[in-house]
Parts: C-alpha cells; sequence; structure tokens
C-alpha cells in the first residue's frame, strides 16, 4: 500500500488509493493489530483471550448488523441500547415460562419497538433519527419499569446459553456467526435485499419504480429491534442477571461506529456486512490492544475518535457528499 | 399561580417572533390553514408549556411555589445554554452530538483551572471547547464529511481528553475560588447568575439569529445549502462559526455548573447530547434545517424541566417513569410536527 501511494502523486491515483482504503482498510487494520498483538502483546494468542475478546464483542456485532441494513436504508436507529435493555427486562419477567418462552417474548417486545420506530419513519415521515431518539429516551424508561433493579436469576437454560460452547467455540458466538451469515444473505442474494439497498440510494427512483418503500423501510427497522433484543438477551444470559439500567448503554454509537469504520456509508446505499463485523473486530481489539499496553480509558477513547474520522473520510469521496 | 412560575413563559414570550418567518420565500400570506399550522410549529412548544404550568398550579398544591418554580429554572438554564447553540446547529442544517462531553470537561477544566483564579476558570475550558468546536466545524465544512459523525468522533475524543485531565475520573477537582464559585451559587431574587447569563444569551441568540446576516446565512444553508452557495453565502465560514459557537456554549454551561456544584464532576452529561437535541425539536426547530428559533428552544428547555417537575410532583414515581413520559411526548411532538410541516408543503 505505501509503495501505492508512493508511485501515485497525480489524483486519480489518490482516488484508486482511497478506493482501496475503503474496500479493504477495514480488514486490512484488523490483520495489521493482529500481526502487532501476536508479535508484542503477551498471551495474545492464549485461547481464553481470543474467547473472551469474541465473546465481548458478539452483541455489538449482533447490533450493528441491524445498524448497517438501517445506515443503508440513509436511515439511523438510535434505540438500539434501550431495545436490549427491554429485552433483558422482558426475559426475566417471563423467565417463569422457561427459557424459550421467555427469549420469545424478549424478541417479540423487540420487533414492536422496531415497528414503532419503523412505522414512525415509513409511515409518518419522521426523520429517523429523531423517531428512534424519542424510543431510545422511553424504551430505556420502560424497561427501568419494567425492572426496576438488577435481577439475578437461575434459569439453567438460560445461563447454558450464555456460557456453554459447543466443540470450543461459545455458544453466543455461533449466534453471532450465523446471524451475520443470514444477514448477508439477505442483503446479497434476497429481493428485499435489493430494494432496502436501492431505497438508501435514491428513494424517489424507488419510489417511482413502483418499490415497496414503506414496507421495505418498516421490515428494516423491525430487523433492527429484534437484533437488538437479541444481543440483549445474549448479554443478560452471559451476565446471569437482567440489569436493564445500565445495560446497552451507548450501544447505539459503538454500532454505528462499527458499520461506519466498516466501510459503510452514512449517505446509505451501499451495505457492506462483513465489513461492519471486521469494523466491530477492529474497535474491540483497538481497545484491548491499548489496555494490555497499559494505555488508559482516555487513550482508548480518543484514538477511537481519531480512528472513526480516519474511516469516514475514507468512504467519503465515494459517497454522495 | 404566583409570579415566578409564570416567570417561565416569558423568556421566549416577551419577545415576539417576527410573523414574517425566517424561512424566507414560504412567507406569502398563506391560506389559514398554513397560518394556522405554522404558528403552531413555531408556538406549540409555548402553548404547551402554558397548558401545563396552569395545569399544575390548579393540580398540585406545591408546584406553583416560588420554590419549585425557581428550582425548575435553574436546573433548566443549564441544557438552555446548550440548547442554544444547538439550535443554530440545527437550523444549519447539522447536529452536534459532543456538547455532553464538552459540558463535562468543560467543567473539569474549570475547576482545575479555579485555584489561578476566576479569569483562568472561565478562560481555559472556554479556550479548549472553542478550540473543539473550531475544528469540528473546519472538518465539517472543509471535509464535506457528516455532522453527525465528526461530532460522535468528538464526542468520544472529548470524553477521552476529559479522562485524561481527571486521571481517568479519580480525581474530582474542586473549585477553590470564592469569586468564581460565586458566579455560580450567588443570585438575585432567588434565581442565580446562571440563570440571568441564560436570558442574556438567549436573547443574544434571537438578534443574531433573527437581525443579522449570520443569522440569515444560518437559515439559507440550512434551507438549501446549494442554493446558498449559488447565492454568495459563505457556507463554510457560517458552518465553522455555529460549530465553535456551540462548543463554546457547551463549554460555558460546563463552567457554570461546576461554579455552581463547587467541583468539577466527571460521571455528569451522558446522554445531556440527546436531551438537548430533543428539547430543541420539541420547541420547533426542524432536523432538516432551515427552520426554526430560540424562543421555541427555550420553551423546550422549560418543557422538559416542568414535565419532569410534574412528575416529581405525582409522588412516588420514579425516573423511570419519567423517561416513559419524555420518550412518549417527544414522539407525540415529532408525529405533530410532520403533520403541520407537511399542511405546510414543507418536505
Amino acid at each position: 500500500m505505501a509503495a501505492e501511494t508512493a508511485a501515485a502523486p497525480d489524483r486519480l491515483d489518490r482516488e484508486r488509493v482511497l478506493a482501496w482504503l475503503q474496500e479493504y482498510g477495514v480488514y486490512a487494520a484488523v490483520l495489521a493489530l493482529l500481526a502487532f498483538n501476536i508479535l508484542f502483546t503477551p498471551n495474545f494468542l492464549d485461547v481464553g483471550n481470543f474467547r473472551t475478546q469474541l465473546v465481548q464483542v458478539t452483541p455489538i456485532v449482533i447490533v450493528s448488523l441491524g445498524m448497517a441494513l438501517v445506515i443503508g436504508t440513509e436511515g439511523i436507529d438510535l434505540s438500539v441500547g434501550s431495545v436490549m435493555a427491554l429485552a433483558a427486562a422482558v426475559v426475566v419477567l417471563y423467565l417463569g415460562y422457561g427459557a424459550l418462552p421467555a427469549i420469545a417474548m424478549a424478541l417479540l417486545a423487540g420487533a414492536v419497538a422496531g415497528a414503532a420506530g419503523g412505522s414512525l419513519v415509513a409511515y409518518v415521515g419522521v426523520q429517523p433519527i429523531v423517531a428512534t431518539l424519542a424510543l431510545l429516551v422511553g424504551i430505556r424508561g420502560l424497561a427501568n419499569v419494567l425492572v426496576p433493579q438488577l435481577v439475578e436469576f437461575r434459569n439453567p437454560d438460560l445461563i447454558a446459553l450464555g456460557s456453554s460452547s459447543i466443540a470450543g467455540v461459545p455458544v453466543i458466538v455461533i449466534v453471532a456467526a450465523a446471524l451475520t451469515l443470514a444477514v448477508a444473505f439477505l442483503v446479497r442474494r434476497t429481493t428485499f435485499g435489493r430494494h432496502v439497498v436501492a431505497i438508501g440510494g435514491n428513494r424517489a427512483a424507488s419510489e417511482l419504480s413502483g418499490l415497496p418503500v414503506r414496507r421495505t423501510l418498516l421490515i428494516v427497522y423491525v430487523i433492527s429491534g429484534v437484533l437488538a433484543a437479541v444481543a440483549g438477551v445474549l448479554a443478560t444470559a452471559r451476565l446471569q442477571a437482567s440489569d436493564p439500567t445500565s445495560l446497552g448503554l451507548y450501544m447505539e454509537l459503538s454500532a454505528i461506529t462499527a458499520v461506519v469504520v466498516g466501510g459503510t456509508p452514512l449517505t446509505g446505499g451501499r451495505i457492506r456486512v462483513l465489513g461492519t463485523v471486521m469494523g466491530a473486530l477492529l474497535m474491540q481489539l483497538l481497545a484491548a490492544t491499548l489496555i494490555k499496553h497499559n494505555l488508559p480509558q482516555s487513550w482508548t477513547q480518543m484514538v477511537q475518535a481519531a480512528i472513526i474520522l480516519a474511516a469516514v473520510y475514507a468512504t467519503r469521496e465515494r459517497g454522495k457528499r | 399561580m404566583t409570579e415566578r412560575a409564570t416567570s417561565a413563559t416569558p423568556i421566549g414570550a416577551g419577545l415576539p417572533q417576527p410573523a414574517a418567518g425566517p424561512d424566507a420565500g414560504s412567507d406569502q400570506p398563506g391560506v389559514p390553514r398554513e397560518r394556522v399550522s405554522r404558528l403552531l410549529q413555531q408556538h406549540g412548544a409555548l402553548m404547551v408549556l402554558a397548558v401545563l404550568v396552569a395545569f399544575g398550579s390548579v393540580a398540585f398544591e406545591s408546584f406553583a411555589t416560588t420554590g419549585n418554580a425557581a428550582s425548575v429554572i435553574v436546573s433548566s438554564a443549564f441544557p438552555a445554554i446548550i440548547a442554544i447553540g444547538m439550535t443554530f446547529v440545527i437550523i444549519s442544517g447539522g447536529i452536534d452530538l459532543s456538547v455532553g462531553s464538552l459540558f463535562v470537561l468543560g467543567g473539569v477544566l474549570a475547576a482545575y483551572a479555579s485555584p489561578a483564579g476566576p479569569v483562568a476558570a472561565l478562560a481555559l475550558p472556554l479556550a479548549v471547547c472553542g478550540l473543539v468546536g473550531l475544528v469540528q466545524g473546519l472538518i465539517i465544512a472543509r471535509t464535506g464529511m457528516a455532522p453527525f459523525i465528526v461530532t460522535l468522533a468528538g464526542m468520544l475524543g472529548v470524553r477521552g481528553l476529559m479522562l485524561a485531565v481527571s486521571d481517568e475520573g479519580a480525581t474530582t477537582y474542586l473549585v477553590e475560588d470564592p469569586i468564581f464559585a460565586a458566579l455560580g451559587q450567588g443570585g438575585l431574587f432567588g434565581l442565580t447568575w446562571p440563570v440571568y447569563i441564560t436570558v442574556v444569551l438567549a436573547l443574544l441568540g434571537m438578534l443574531l439569529l433573527q437581525r443579522t446576516g449570520f443569522g440569515q446565512n444560518v437559515y439559507a444553508i440550512g434551507g438549501n445549502e446549494d442554493a446558498a452557495a449559488l447565492m454568495g453565502v459563505p457556507v463554510a465560514r457560517t458552518k465553522v462559526l455555529v460549530y465553535l459557537m456551540s462548543g463554546l456554549l457547551a463549554g460555558l454551561a460546563g463552567v457554570l455548573n461546576a461554579a455552581r456544584l463547587s467541583s468539577g464532576v466527571t460521571i455528569l452529561g451522558i446522554g445531556l447530547e440527546l436531551d438537548v437535541i430533543a428539547a430543541v425539536v420539541i420547541g420547533g426547530t426542524l432536523l432538516t434545517g432551515g427552520v426554526g428559533g430560540i424562543t421555541g428552544t427555550m420553551a423546550g428547555v422549560l418543557l422538559m424541566g416542568v414535565i419532569q417537575s410534574l412528575i416529581n410532583q405525582v409522588g412516588n414515581l420514579t425516573s423511570a417513569v419519567q423517561q416513559v413520559v419524555s420518550g412518549a411526548f417527544l414522539a407525540l411532538v415529532v408525529v405533530a410536527q410532520r403533520l403541520l410541516s407537511k399542511a405546510q408543503g414543507i418536505n
């Protein structure tokens, strides 16, 4: 890459470098960080450490998948953190009926929350940022009303979901991987995925060509709500406690960061599912690296800020704005 | 109702918003329906505020007391100062997510610098927060990157900076200087100085927005940036100034809050940017840019304070219930605004 830059002084090649960065920058950054850690961080290749990192990043990955779809429609979903909290609250409320019904209710709650935001955006025409801001505030409150303080639970099935592994891989990570594949399939191989990208690219044209714009938007927000609920349930299962007060705080920002760093432009019309996952991994790996090398949290946040700016700068040239 | 309780309304009501709205071009005398909806859009928050204050005074004995009114107004002053800057940003078609972090950083820096005297306690945080606003404005104006993401990065970076200044949040600097502390705690007629500062800043903001070329430029950019650029509006300069102002005001609010609390508390300000954006939106400023005003914003901030106070009056309701009400109210407001905008033919 360095050679490419050196050999390309004129503008056209600079654009090519930026295009390359947008396309593969996040993968290159993850690889570089991995290489750095393998060389300089003691015990980095330890299986336990690897597993911890993966388990920690899982909720962000799952939420980011939904966020990527929403951002692909030129929208944004600020309510995801609160929906996680709502799912955490609902799942312990219904745990008396068994783990599966409780999880189903939590996912339903996520779908309803997503439908609320989606109908405001799709049918009333409210801007996504305010519609989901109202939900961020209201749903966090609702979750706290349902479960006012931290509740620990002893349901063995739910605890197993959070802590067991299949062939050494935590179940949580398997779920996240399966969801990633499902969303990637949805985006690349289905009509619905085409519609989502088309709407984000040019909504007016999509309407004129007869695409079901409103229905598609509604479904996108429902998917985002359900995925946030999945993340909330998994995080609750891992914590073995429901904590609606603090679960998912600032999750919307982490998810937006993952999506943007992964190369999906905020202007819509393009969705990079694997890039999004890589974006989440990159931010996690970065935080872990800085902590392992005894750099304080303040540094982590400042470096993350710089990476967000760099990523958006790289994706900007080919975006619309 | 005591005088103090009603004094909430005149802050905005005292200054008539010019009937010919700033959204030039759409202010020909329209059909009555359009005029009504525009009136509702601009002054709806004020009307709801008046209704709620009247309702609260009748329903709860302890609502319309001097003490309660003063506490609502005093605690609204800090978000109000930030909301003035946010109103400019949103009218210009942008958004500023960094204000919550800047609010905290301003407070911490003020307390940190306070041993060197009141001037230092004001100058250091304002210089740093202004610089952050300036840099964000430059990035947004020069590179064309989305304000949402630039100020999101700003929010993270500023929080990191704040943690770095305060030994990762472990050190809470105390305000040593009595003159500086008096700035936040002293006052006149039962209201502290920050309230008066807020009123002055709101008046200045209104003048700037309604009566100067700069204000017209802000509206023009928010209404249609390309058209504004073609008309020769200095788009980049205006944007930089708007974000600079927002940073300065968020820092100032933090400074005053540190003076009020006598310390630079590091754990405040989480989610403050969203509260402020909600207040601005409730006040009738459209997130699409080009429409809005300071009067409505002040009404929006007070409205949120009054709702909180009313919920406290109801008794043993928790802050969670308050969040549910605020969220539902915000949803209601944005739906109403959307319908009003449609009636006016704004898209």
